[in-house]
């Protein structure tokens, strides 16, 4: 290994030479030019995402000699760049956006740096005031390892308008079977409107997330406590075929490759009923500017069957990974960007419907805030706190997370999992043929278990 | 190149020889060797350099098991990860994918630009015009191509293309889920198509004038002069067309990344793409490099029998020069 | 190439007979006919280009009139999608890519011209061995190579550097520049060589003032072929760069946002995206009809 790399390396600066010598050499890796920093930070390109950077000479003009580089990508790419960055010691980065999946594993890695000195030095920093679930998710042994942006369950957004219309009414509470039948009811309420928007899109962030919370409340699981998979047992079946069906038959056209972002596309402009989805959409669905729906939404808890919490836990948050050599300067920015202040700056630029929500317990405590998202701020944070990612379902499990799995393997075995329920949901295979190909995926990382005896 | 060209040419660079012996004949010879091969050398140490020495790493990678997110996980595996790729039915099914992808593609788009080459071969007002719009494609990038014909020609809703089809009573297709495999190929034609267009109408426009009137003279149909005039003097180029359309489409990535992202499920995953989730959704970078060899093997075995046909007949067309 | 071609119809079965002079020209017809070939063609390359065209008139529209049903024709056209794209720092995406381009493509003519001349005019021994060495490294899925790349360049601290992505596109060209200059250099005739040899002029000499200038147009050809290749390039643009060397494509994609509709944004990011290279395809079309007709199918 080492040496082919040292043979790679003679070899390719041989025949960079000429190239490199020509003048740039180094031009991307070196950072400053004077006696200033130049950070860059790695970012899923969600709306919440670019508000930031459009803020950021903001961040400039209160500290003078750094300079922010942004790269803002799509999230399946910057999933892709950043993990392999911070793996391999890439070290292109000074602070990454990742979410409470990377976060725990890489920590105990020694992959991020320990954010926990830095908070403590930061006068004016609460990181008590991070809603309790989050902060445990992004804690290793106590400390913190990624500061949130936002955080996010998922929940139920209806039209209150359509709902009137077609003379049905959202109960409190809703179960999945009486969302179906809503779903139906509403189908084609209005032309071109579907009854319910739901991501079918392959991707273990895409499908699997609002799959995985309904898995979840059905009874259903991944894995028995020895690691055995249970994708074929009677409650994963049951989750699936209703998932597909629902899909299918009363979802979005196109469902099979529609994700988060089309679907949020989607029911901000009218085209469904129901979304079950993240509860960050509010910032785009309740925007006036981003759709035409603004404030003809209602709001309804995770539906639920078996347990009485349907609800998933997701955050993007922010870490240093500890290749940076600028982690001092890359602090100073992860703390304006997740500070309650820089919530209130949102908050006077773009109104308060658009500040990144439910990552701090005192949001939901400003007036302004709770006028502005009356309409789902309780059910949003009730949501986030109920999440549990140590017992996510009815039965005990050998693995943590709600909405994934938090081991390593997840990425690759939800991929090809989701891709079988894609298919499934595109009618190209049926949902019997997904399971029995998926649960040869998920019984082959559950036998690496085994043998670790872990 | 030929043998028949060969000899020809190095009679002239040999130096003049005579009575000084077999050793100085030979070290002339070695002399005469290296300074043949100078010119070529850097691009050669460049080439292999930039390409080999990767692909090197990547046959030990492929002896090894890495999962990016398990440091600990390294180890020297043996041959268990080829065991898993060559037992992978989705690895399977996009080996399948590629070859009807660019099999389609080629043969589609070539078909298309022969049509249009004919069409531009001949003086009409605006010909310049009409040959500039239809070589665009081929110009625009092609993440752009698949993000165009994602969101503006194939959407379900507000797609051109149903919204064209509605007439006809076939407008709510969703292409991209019903038939991911042909929208893929629709938006590679599409890009392929000038690319073949231009080779076909520098073939027609080498061709000269004074035979096809031979065949005026001769009495021929305008079909037959095709067919037994064209064809065969533009067999040369198709078949470069061919070529280099299937070097380039067998590795496409963006269009599908772009397009459907391979799916739904995995229908519309070519070999590209579905090593590229494996390594960067997976991070299994020891299966992907496994993946990577079978690959390359794969294609040279392939591309050498396809090549050594297709060169046969360029080299028997150079040696009747 | 033309010089031969009366030949080849012998082969192909038909009696040549002697041409006859002063006919009219070729498939010229005349009349109702004409016009309405003509008027086909018009009709089937508009049909053709038509996504391109309405990708470019979204560009012009505002967001709630890109994504209709039926679709908008008719609108009043608006500059802000592209003033939106220039104002996300399109111009130094727009600079890794000029450089990437121009300096991979001069690379390869560095490198492939004196390659293609020792595989064609004197050839070494096993031509077609190195020639197939050549082409099949393009058969190599860049995919399969990436990862020791990134670490390589890792550890040669040469991420997100512009000169990385032109020694990679340089080595991504090469093969198919390699073959097509060779095929030019065949096109040059032998005596010409060597009547400068005898002069006493040496490779350089003769590289220069000799053969060039009959090649000039396949050289242009075969330019023109790298730079749409290495501007479209997306994979490892992706994957290797970060903030400092980016390109086009990378932007492309920083646009595909979840942020409510998009598809004007999108399209006003594509055209600005593809239309320096359209641009440049567009002037040089000739050049590449040329240079293709040259020879590249030796």
């Amino acid at each position: 290994m080492r040496t082919t790399l040292r043979t790679a390396r003679t070899a390719a600066s041989m025949a960079a030479a000429g190239a490199l010598l020509a003048g740039c050499a180094g031009a991307g890796a070196v950072a400053a030019d004077g006696d200033g920093v130049r950070l860059v930070i790695a970012i899923v390109s969600n709306p919440q995402m670019q508000d930031a950077i459009s803020l950021e000479s903001r961040f400039r003009e209160e500290n003078p000699g750094i300079e922010v580089d942004f790269v803002s990508l799509p999230e399946n790419e910057a999933r892709a760049k950043i993990t392999t960055s911070v793996a391999t010691g890439g070290g292109e980065f000074d602070a990454v956006m990742i979410s409470n999946y990377e976060t725990r594993q890489w920590a105990e890695y020694g992959w991020l740096e320990n954010l926990q000195p830095y908070i403590d030095a930061s006068e004016g920093y609460d990181d008590e005031d991070f809603i309790p679930s989050i902060r445990d998710d992004l804690s290793h042994e106590g400390d913190m390892y990624s500061v949130p942006f936002y955080g996010e369950s998922s929940f139920l957004a209806y039209r209150t308008d359509l709902f009137e219309k077609a003379g049905v009414e959202m109960p409190e509470n809703p179960t999945w079977d009486e969302v179906a039948a809503l779903a139906e009811e509403l189908d084609g309420v209005e032309p071109g409107v579907s009854g319910i928007c739901m991501r079918g899109l392959a991707g273990w962030g895409e499908m699997l997330s609002p799959f995985n919370s309904m898995l979840n409340t059905f009874g259903g699981r991944w894995y028995d406590e020895d690691w055995n998979a249970e994708l074929d047992s009677p409650e994963f079946r049951r989750t699936a075929e209703f998932y597909v069906d629902l899909v299918r038959e009363h979802g979005q056209p196109g469902a099979a490759n529609s994700g988060f972002g089309d679907c949020l596309n989607r029911y901000a402009q009218g085209r469904a009923a129901m979304f079950y989805d993240s509860t960050s959409m509010v910032s785009t669905i309740e925007d006036e500017d981003a759709g035409t729906v603004a404030g003809r939404n209602g709001y309804a808890p995770a539906p639920v069957a078996e347990s009485d919490y349907g609800g998933w836990l997701y955050t993007w948050s922010l870490g240093i990974p500890a290749t940076s050599e600028h982690k001092e300067e890359a602090w100073r920015f992860l703390e304006w960007m997740t500070d309650e202040d820089y919530i209130r700056l949102v908050a006077d630029e773009y109104g308060w419907q658009r500040v990144p929500p439910g990552n701090r317990l005192s949001t939901f405590e400003v007036p302004e805030y709770q006028e502005a998202a009356g309409a789902y701020a309780d059910t949003m944070l009730d949501g986030i706190e109920r999440a549990d990612p140590a017992d996510p379902g009815l039965r005990p499990v050998p693995y943590e997370g709600v909405g994934f799995l938090a081991i390593p393997e997840f990425q690759d075995l939800g991929t090809r999992v989701s891709q079988q329920l894609s298919a499934a949901i595109a009618g190209q295979i049926s949902v019997e043929e997904a399971l029995a190909q998926s649960q040869e995926y998920a019984q082959s990382v559950g036998d690496t278990y085994k043998e670790d005896g872990r | 190149m030929s043998a028949a060209t060969a000899p020809a040419r190095r009679t002239a660079a040999e130096p003049g020889g005579g009575p000084a012996g077999r050793r100085g004949a030979r070290a002339a010879e070695r002399a005469d060797g290296w300074r043949r091969r100078a010119p070529l050398l850097p691009a050669l140490v460049f080439t292999l350099a930039v390409t080999q020495l990767p692909f090197l790493a990547t046959v030990v990678y492929s002896l090894r098991s890495w999962n990016l997110l398990r440091p600990d996980s390294q180890a020297w595996v043996g041959l268990a990860n080829y065991a898993a790729v060559l037992t992978d039915s989705q690895f399977l099914g996009a080996a399948l994918n590629t070859i009807a992808v660019t099999a389609s593609c080629v043969v589609a788009s070539m078909l298309l630009g022969i049509g249009l080459a004919l069409l531009l071969d001949r003086r009409f007002a605006g010909r310049g015009v009409v040959r500039t719009l239809i070589i665009t494609p081929f110009l625009i990038l092609p993440v752009a191509t698949a993000l165009l014909w994602k969101h503006i020609m194939l959407e379900p809703v507000f797609g051109l293309v149903n919204f064209v089809l509605s007439p006809f009573g076939a407008g709510d297709v969703d292409w991209a889920s019903q038939y991911p495999v042909l929208s893929v190929v629709v938006a590679l034609v599409w890009q392929w198509t000038p690319f073949m267009m231009l080779l076909v109408l520098a073939g027609l426009q080498s061709q000269g004038g004074d035979v096809l009137e031979a065949g005026q003279v001769d009495g021929a149909s305008r079909w037959q002069m095709f067919v037994w005039i064209t064809l065969p003097h533009l067999r040369r180029y198709i078949e470069l067309g061919v070529l280099l359309g299937s070097i380039y489409v067998v590795n496409t990535f963006d269009t599908i990344y772009m397009l459907t992202q391979g799916g739904p499920g995995t229908a519309s995953s070519n070999l590209p793409f579905y090593i590229y989730q494996r390594t960067f959704l997976g991070f299994d970078i020891g299966q992907s490099a496994a993946m990577g060899v079978v690959v390359v093997a794969g294609t040279i075995i392939v591309a050498t029998l396809a090549l050594r046909l297709i060169f046969r007949t360029f080299m028997s067309a150079q040696e009747a020069k | 190439m033309t010089a031969h071609a009366p030949e080849r119809p012998a082969a192909g079965g038909s009696a040549p007979t002697a041409p006859a002079p002063g006919r009219a020209p070729r498939r010229r017809r005349s009349g109702a006919g004409g016009a309405a070939l003509t008027v086909l063609t018009w009709a089937i390359g508009l049909a053709f280009v038509s996504p391109a065209l309405w990708l470019l008139l979204t560009a012009f529209k505002q967001e709630n009139q890109a994504a209709t049903d039926p679709p908008t024709l008719l609108f009043q056209p608006t500059l802000d999608r592209f003033s939106a794209v220039l104002g996300a720092d399109f111009l130094p995406y727009l600079g890794n890519s000029l450089t990437a381009t121009v300096a991979s493509t001069v690379l390869v003519l560095l490198l492939g011209l004196p390659a293609a001349y020792a595989l064609s005019v004197e050839p070494v021994k096993r031509t077609q061995d190195v020639l197939f060495f050549f082409i099949s490294t393009k058969m190599l899925p860049v995919v399969a190579v990436v990862v020791p790349i990134y670490v390589a360049a890792a550890e040669l601290s040469v991420l997100d550097n512009v000169w990385t992505l032109v020694v990679l596109y340089t080595a991504m060209n090469l093969p198919i520049a390699v073959w097509m200059l060779r095929s030019f250099f065949l096109e040059v005739p032998v005596a010409i060589v060597e009547a400068a040899r005898v002069e006493g002029a040496g490779l350089p000499r003769i590289l220069w003032s000799v053969m060039l200038p009959i090649m000039a147009p396949g050289i242009a050809a075969t330019a023109l072929i790298c730079m749409i290749f290495s501007w479209n390039e997306f994979f490892f643009a992706v994957n290797l760069t970060a903030s400092q060397a980016a390109t086009v494509p990378v932007f492309l994609t920083g646009f595909i946002t979840s942020e409510g509709l998009f598809v004007a944004q999108l399209s006003a990011a594509a055209v600005m995206a593809s239309l320096p290279i359209v641009v440049v395809g567009w002037i040089a079309q000739r050049q590449l009809v040329r240079g293709l007709s040259m020879g590249a199918v030796k």
